[in-house]
């Protein structure tokens, strides 16, 4: 198949950006969008063009690490599906796609398709944890876990921390990020002696980097890990029962 | 001569008592030591998260743009321990058997039990951490089966385990960069280590973003630095996985063990056209319910539905009748290889098996079925556009993992002085062959509980020296090589992408050093690979500069390495004269085609020293003593 990409191309963090137009010819239809871009490349570099950054890594949806917007959809038209995992079936032979990066002050461009996440590290270094030295540990079935709170804890912990969510909000909101990871832990017994403290410190750093919700929902809807909105009901119960029990000192 | 270290003693108690004999370091003196730990995946970010708590002073470096993102992340199927949590007669005793079996005796008893002993403790710690392991519904934790074992010691969290303890290490270490201990550098990539007087006291590293080199120093470093599969260009491993950072450790003086020992792993997705990038793993536990098969004959054209149970051969139940559809991982690849070069392999290719789920779902529902592996069928049908609840998956084997690595004696430190290497960086506990869920279990391992004790006794005759300054000439040298070679890689405006070389260097690789080997192939390799890797010198085309992101910069870097060991690999796989594990040399095999060890000549360890000369390594051995486990022909019939 062929298509026609209009890419982001920007030389650096502070260099201007623009759109260029690039033919995408001869494109199995069974091979994925990265391995599209990936012969695109090839080609120009053929050309003596520099290739287009782009972020990917694992190419299994489970690092997180890529993240295009495909004609204004995070990680494209496929629901539940990152990047790395869309194949060129899902396009029609003559398409045009427009490619962008995350575009949210939260996630400043490093080069083309390529941002800087590290806010999120930030989130998680305020609280995401349980605080427990290695070794110090109880059996591991000391605490037994009712299967539907682990299995509902799983479903928050399967964040793969790309970052579609941000890119997706027209507020530019990390919520359901930071839900998730407060949702995971908060929902476990072991995750329960910081529980408190945990979402306000979490919420604070993320507030610091990042848009307010609204509830508009197109982050569970780009989230290519299905993570749902719930979750950051939860957060916001939690987070207001913080606050009025006064629990932090700060 | 290598000194492994192992202490002398009763198997069972060598580790705790080696762990009183050991030297230790006060804690209010802890502060004073500053520890670098190289990669931030399980064994590195668990390294280096417990070395902040005990209070060293820890810089941490990863080339990704986040800790999470390393490719622990990607393991499915589980990790082992010797709970005995369903008294179906697992033991330690019967992990560390099962191990150095598995590994087709080819591994250090000593390593290996210490492994087996603190598997239990790893679990209670990622429990403690809030790591969602599955659940029974009593609430205590679920087990399952894998490869190369007859027990359930299997703990996993869906298909996503290696994601939730890698999310579990990354938070220790999150909290641990809070707390002000641990310095974490993300997007950074070390392109040297710094030896002064014969012992590591730093590294080079590069910025991904910006291209600025800087030095750090320390008093010891410590590389979690992962496998090198990658090498063959098609694998599983995730697109930057490399061996850069361990090869020019190599380079510097530590001997590299076990090269040629790959492990190709049966259950992923074949390849569908030459562009393909890299292949899929679908889990191994997908082998507890579905069974493999390929048509009798080869020129069979139904659709696999329509074949009748007698036209099918299910040939590892076939086989290997007791473990079947379990057989250990090489055993299970060179199988699915037999029936594929008779002519019976499957799919559009014909370079592939079923893995067929028709029976599981009619007995169990696809409720069950979908509560199990739905995250992986529907990642199946994500990348081949087929379902397998209707039609049976399509997998074929493919590099994996690498049980060779950085030689580490029983303090897994390497041969030049505080330099250690942790995880699937170092080739110390699988031997020829790897479990299943037994990756995850040696990188924690490493990370909680083993390197943090032996480090110690590495740092406390150090008490009161300050870390090498970085203004010394040896991190001069070192930066003039790292500048020299990117330097060189934008001025020879060659013809070909890097990604060009590495897809020649990956076949030539895949085709003589791959899952069999024999004498004329591995010669062969051995004159293609030294001519391919002068003509990426002189014709390839890096474009752009040295000071912004540029990923072709980077990848030419980790090939180049990648072409000096491929030669290593080769070499390695060309001495040792004997099958073993997933080393399967075709000379030397039973009536029946299985793998036929030499333990008279080979029971040993290949180091390699680097000699200036990528075609002229020179060869160390350590002898494998085996005292409580016996050879035996492995059989999983």
């Amino acid at each position: 198949m062929n298509l026609t990409l209009r890419v982001w191309r920007q030389a650096g963090p502070d260099a201007p950006g623009r759109f260029e137009t690039y033919e995408a010819t001869d494109i199995s239809a069974d091979s994925s969008f990265l391995e599209m871009l990936d012969l695109v490349n090839e080609r120009l570099i053929e050309q003596g063009e520099e290739p287009i950054e782009f972020m990917h890594d694992c190419r299994e949806g489970i690092c997180g690490t890529c993240g295009i917007m495909i004609n204004g959809q995070a990680h494209g038209p496929q629901s539940s599906t990152a990047t790395c995992q869309l194949h060129m079936r899902s396009f029609q032979d003559g398409d045009e796609l427009v490619l962008e990066p995350w575009r949210t002050s939260g996630f400043p461009i490093i080069k083309d398709l390529v941002v800087d996440r590290s806010a999120f590290d930030r989130i998680i270094e305020a609280g995401g944890y349980i605080s427990v030295d290695t070794g110090s540990a109880p059996d591991a079935n000391l605490i037994p876990v009712p299967k539907d709170d682990a299995d509902l804890a799983m479903d928050a912990a399967a964040c793969i921390g790309c970052g579609a969510c941000v890119a997706a909000c027209p507020n530019g909101a990390a919520q359901l990020f930071t839900a998730a990871k407060v949702s995971h832990l908060g929902l476990l017994p072991q995750g329960q002696p910081e529980r408190y403290e945990r979402v306000v410190d979490m919420v604070e750093v993320m507030e610091e980097h990042f848009g307010s919700c609204t509830n508009m929902g197109e982050c569970e809807a780009a989230c290519p890990k299905g993570i749902s909105i719930d979750f950051i009901a939860m957060m916001n119960r939690d987070y207001l029962k913080a606050k009025f029990r006064n629990r932090r000192t700060a | 001569m290598l000194d492994a270290r192992v202490p002398d003693g009763p198997l069972e108690t060598k580790w705790e008592h080696h762990k009183f004999d050991m030297k230790l370091v006060n804690p209010a003196n802890k502060r004073r030591f500053q520890i670098i730990v190289v990669g931030t995946g399980l064994a590195g970010a668990s390294a280096a998260a417990t070395l902040g708590e005990l209070g060293y002073r820890v810089k941490a470096f990863t080339y990704l743009d986040s800790p999470r993102r390393a490719h622990s992340i990607s393991a499915q199927g589980g990790i082992n321990a010797a709970k005995n949590y369903h008294s179906d007669g697992d033991s330690i005793f019967r992990l560390f058997y099962d191990t150095v079996k598995g590994g087709d005796y080819r591994s250090r008893e000593a390593n290996v039990y210490r492994l087996a002993e603190v598997s239990n403790n790893i679990i209670d710690q990622c429990v403690a951490q809030g790591v969602p392991f599955a659940r029974e519904y009593g609430g205590l934790l679920d087990n399952r089966s894998f490869g190369g074992a007859q027990v359930s010691r299997t703990f996993y969290a869906r298909g996503q385990t290696g994601q939730q303890l890698l999310l579990g290490a990354y938070q220790a270490l999150a909290r641990q960069v809070k707390a002000g201990t641990v310095e974490l550098h993300t997007g950074i990539e070390m392109l040297d280590v710094v030896v002064v007087d014969g012992k590591a006291v730093g590294i080079i590293v590069r910025d991904l973003a910006t291209g600025e080199i800087s030095r750090h120093s320390a008093h010891a470093v410590v590389l979690g630095t992962g496998g090198y599969a990658n090498a063959y260009y098609l694998s599983t491993n995730a697109m930057s996985c490399n061996v850069t950072a361990a090869w020019r450790a190599h380079r510097k003086g530590a001997l590299f063990a076990n090269p040629s020992f790959t492990q190709i792993h049966p259950t992923a997705i074949p390849s569908s056209d030459e562009f393909q990038s890299k292949l899929t793993l679908m889990s191994e536990s997908l082998r507890n319910d579905g069974r493999i098969w390929v048509p009798k004959d080869p020129d069979e054209s139904r659709g696999p539905a329509d074949i009748p149970e007698d036209d099918r051969d299910y040939y590892l139940e076939r086989r290997y009748p007791s473990f079947g559809n379990l057989a250990p991982r090489d055993i299970s690849s060179r199988a699915a290889k037999v029936v594929v070069d008779e002519g019976r392999g499957v799919g559009p290719l014909k370079n592939g098996v079923y893995l067929d789920f028709a029976e599981a779902i009619e007995r169990l529902g696809r409720d069950a079925i979908d509560e199990k592996y739905g995250n992986l069928f529907e990642m199946y049908e994500r990348i081949t556009g087929e379902d397998p609840y209707q039609v049976p998956m399509r997998i074929y084997p493919a590099p994996h993992y690498t049980m060779g690595g950085l030689w580490v004696d029983y303090h897994l430190q390497t041969t030049i002085p505080g330099l250690f290497a942790i995880g699937e960086a170092n080739f110390s506990d699988h031997g020829a062959n790897r479990l299943g869920a037994s990756a995850l279990m040696q990188g924690l391992a490493d990370g909680y509980f083993v390197l943090p004790y032996t480090i110690g006794d590495y740092l406390a005759p150090q008490l009161g020296s300050p870390p090498v300054d970085t203004s010394a000439s040896e991190f001069d040298q070192a930066e003039a090589e790292v500048r020299g070679q990117i330097d060189r890689f934008l001025a020879t405006n060659g013809t070909r992408s890097v990604d060009w070389f590495h897809r020649e260097l990956g076949r030539i690789l895949w085709d003589n050093c791959g899952m069999a080997r024999n004498r004329s192939g591995l010669e062969k390799a051995l004159s293609e690979i030294p001519a391919l890797r002068e003509e990426f010198e002189k014709d390839v085309r890096v474009l752009g500069s040295a000071d912004t992101l540029n990923s072709s910069l980077e990848k030419a870097g980790r090939v180049a390495d990648f072409f000096e060991l491929a030669e290593l690999m080769c070499k390695d796989a060309l001495v040792r004269e004997e099958s073993c594990g997933g080393h399967f040399r075709e000379e030397h095999q039973t009536e029946d085609g299985e793998a036929l060890r030499d333990d008279d000549d080979f029971a040993h360890v290949s180091a390699w020293e680097w000699s200036g000369n990528a075609s002229a390594p020179t060869e160390h051995r350590e002898v494998l003593e085996f005292e409580y486990v016996e050879l035996s022909q492995r059989s999983y019939k």
